[in-house]
């Protein structure tokens, strides 16, 4: 089984946003970059996968030269090899055009992303590419079985879950569930330094939005206190001050 | 020109995430001066297509066709493309459901359109075509812009009411064509909590955090919000102890919300947990620690241990509602 894994290069977690140039870009200054998160259980699932049926990970990142850090630690968890894109990612339409442009006559059985990256949130990439490769996708799945080439996945919908199958080839955008992280280990870190990491210059695909500005959230006008022993004083004001119930 | 609105149903009933698009629409509409298209997908019960022009449609291109009674992405989004060629649609209105994040992508890249995904306000369109959606998982929002023809929104839950404008509404029938490949994916079952409210969709929720102590303790949560007819979320630690599904979680690598009222009790209001929860209206944390975090994010707060102070909720909620009937 051939399978490439999409990653994303985000800000850490614990990151406290900010902007630069009148607000119109991301201040990356001092930001530890990771690789997302949703993507990183992608990945762990794939191992998963070609453990059981053989088979090989490649990891592709859309990306300039500093996210490689982030790709040599998916070598390091046990991907085979690596593809970079040289671009700046500028929007979901961008990356999928550039991945699908790279990918298309490699006839990958499964191809992951992340449900969404936690810098931008569109969750995407999963479908843009699956039609530009004209494949079937099912998004934010938890679990993923395969038995003659055949995909059972549960995915998310609202208020329950779905279960689905589908003949690979398919692209999947993982959920939380769908596999634990893993770390890298000593070995695992120095093969990596290794493996193949092959950077391709980008394609003419170019981006259908751009952000313009930034902001952020008003901070609250003050927390009022409501003493404990009347508590239930809480519920008449959320009736007759905030009128939310 | 007109704006399309994927009306989308559950079990032939709309949601109300496609009644608030449906009337984003038409508030869009009022500034561009498009026709409102409401299409639905599957077959619906009888009388429902009308409570679209209730919401704003002027037209509803009904594609009731029985292929399309179970949702598949890639069915749909052929299907919604086929309607907005022959409707000449500039701008495309979905829910950002679990339905619509899956179909929007593919709808986006077969119309060459720009898709904005978890748009929260209305389109700016005095210079270009700019909406707002929240990035960072909640930390900041991004006014973004729109720079193909046709145009794609997918509308966050609760960032639009949908308001009634009692339109008369042309139904036109659909009949859609098929391509085989669109069903290489076969949903095999759904399995949908009844009776609980989906917390990306709530208007209220009630949210638990270590403070808690155990899943044993999560029932008097629980009958808070059936009380006041919430849903039940929870904070990172508590999915990953196992106390409560992953589905419940809220904050960066869970999901984020828009709700009216979010109630927290026992969580500290760690950034990544903020981050899911501070587009919420209003914002109650209820913690023993006077200096936990959340206070700050917070609208109302009380400092309390929350095993004396939720069954004294409940009770008040009670009440409240009793006084209401």
């Amino acid at each position: 089984m051939k399978i490439l894994v999409c990653i994303s290069n985000v800000p850490d977690t614990t990151t406290k946003i900010t902007f630069t140039d009148n607000n119109t870009k991301f201040n990356s200054a001092g930001v530890q970059f990771i690789i997302n998160p949703y993507d990183e259980l992608a990945l762990t699932k794939a191992l998963e996968l070609v453990e059981k049926h053989q088979g090989t990970v490649t990891v592709i990142n859309v990306g300039l030269a500093d996210t490689e850090p982030n790709i040599r630690k998916a070598l390091a968890i046990g991907a085979n090899d690596a593809i970079r894109i040289n671009a700046q990612p500028t929007d979901a339409y961008f990356v999928a055009g550039q991945i699908a442009e790279a990918v298309k006559a490699e006839n990958y059985d499964l191809i992951f992303t992340g449900r969404e990256s936690i810098d931008y949130n569109s969750g995407q990439v999963c479908g843009m590419l699956a039609e530009m490769l004209n494949l079937p996708s099912v998004n934010v799945i938890n679990t993923l079985d395969i038995e003659n080439s055949v995909a059972t996945m549960e995915r998310d919908i609202d208020g329950g879950r779905e279960v689905v199958k589908c003949n690979l080839p398919l692209v999947v955008s993982a959920q939380k569930e769908l596999a634990e992280p893993r770390i890298p280990n000593m070995r695992g870190i120095m093969a990596a330094r290794t493996k193949p990491l092959k950077i391709m210059e980008p394609t003419s695909v170019t981006n259908s939005t751009e952000i313009a500005f930034y902001e952020l959230p008003q901070p609250k006008a003050g927390c009022k206190m409501i003493d404990a022993e009347k508590a239930e004083e809480l519920i008449t004001i959320l009736h007759n001050e905030a009128k939310v119930i | 020109m007109a704006i399309l609105v994927f009306a989308e149903n559950i079990d032939g009933i709309y949601k109300k995430s496609s009644f608030e698009a449906v009337s984003y629409a038409a508030a869009t509409a009022t500034t561009t001066g498009d026709k409102v298209i409401a299409a639905s997908l599957g077959t619906v019960e009888g009388g429902r297509l009308e409570e679209l022009a209730r919401y704003g449609a002027d037209k509803i291109v009904n594609a009731a066709d029985k292929k399309l009674d179970t949702f598949n992405p890639q069915s749909y989004a052929s299907v919604i493309s086929q309607i907005a060629k022959q409707e000449n649609v500039t701008i495309v209105v979905l829910p950002n459901t679990y339905s619509g994040k899956s179909l929007a992508p593919r709808l986006a890249v077969k119309l060459n359109a720009g898709l904005v995904s978890g748009v929260i306000s209305l389109p700016e369109i005095s210079s270009g075509f700019k909406v707002k959606k929240t990035v960072f998982s909640g930390k900041a929002f991004a006014d973004v812009e729109i720079k193909t023809q046709v145009k794609i929104l997918s509308l966050t839950s609760n960032s639009y009411s949908p308001k009634e404008l009692n339109k008369a509404a042309e139904i036109a029938e659909f009949s859609p064509s098929f391509n085989d490949a669109d069903f290489t994916c076969q949903s095999v079952e759904v399995k949908r909590v009844s009776g609980k409210i989906p917390l990306t969709e709530a208007e209220l929720v009630v949210s638990g955090g270590r403070g808690m102590k155990g899943p044993e303790n999560w029932a008097m949560l629980e009958e808070l919000a059936t009380v006041l007819g919430a849903a039940t979320a929870c904070s990172k630690p508590v999915s990953d102890m196992h106390w409560r599904p992953h589905s419940e979680h809220v904050g960066q690598t869970g999901i984020t919300i828009k709700p009216n009222l979010y109630i927290a009790c026992g969580i500290s209001g760690a950034i990544q947990h903020l981050a899911g929860v501070s587009s919420s209206k209003v914002i109650v944390a209820i913690n023993k620690d006077p200096d936990a975090p959340f206070f700050k994010a917070a609208d109302y707060g009380i400092v309390g241990d929350i095993f004396e102070v939720v069954p004294k909720l409940v009770i008040a909620a009670k009440n409240l509602k009793s006084s209401q009937h």
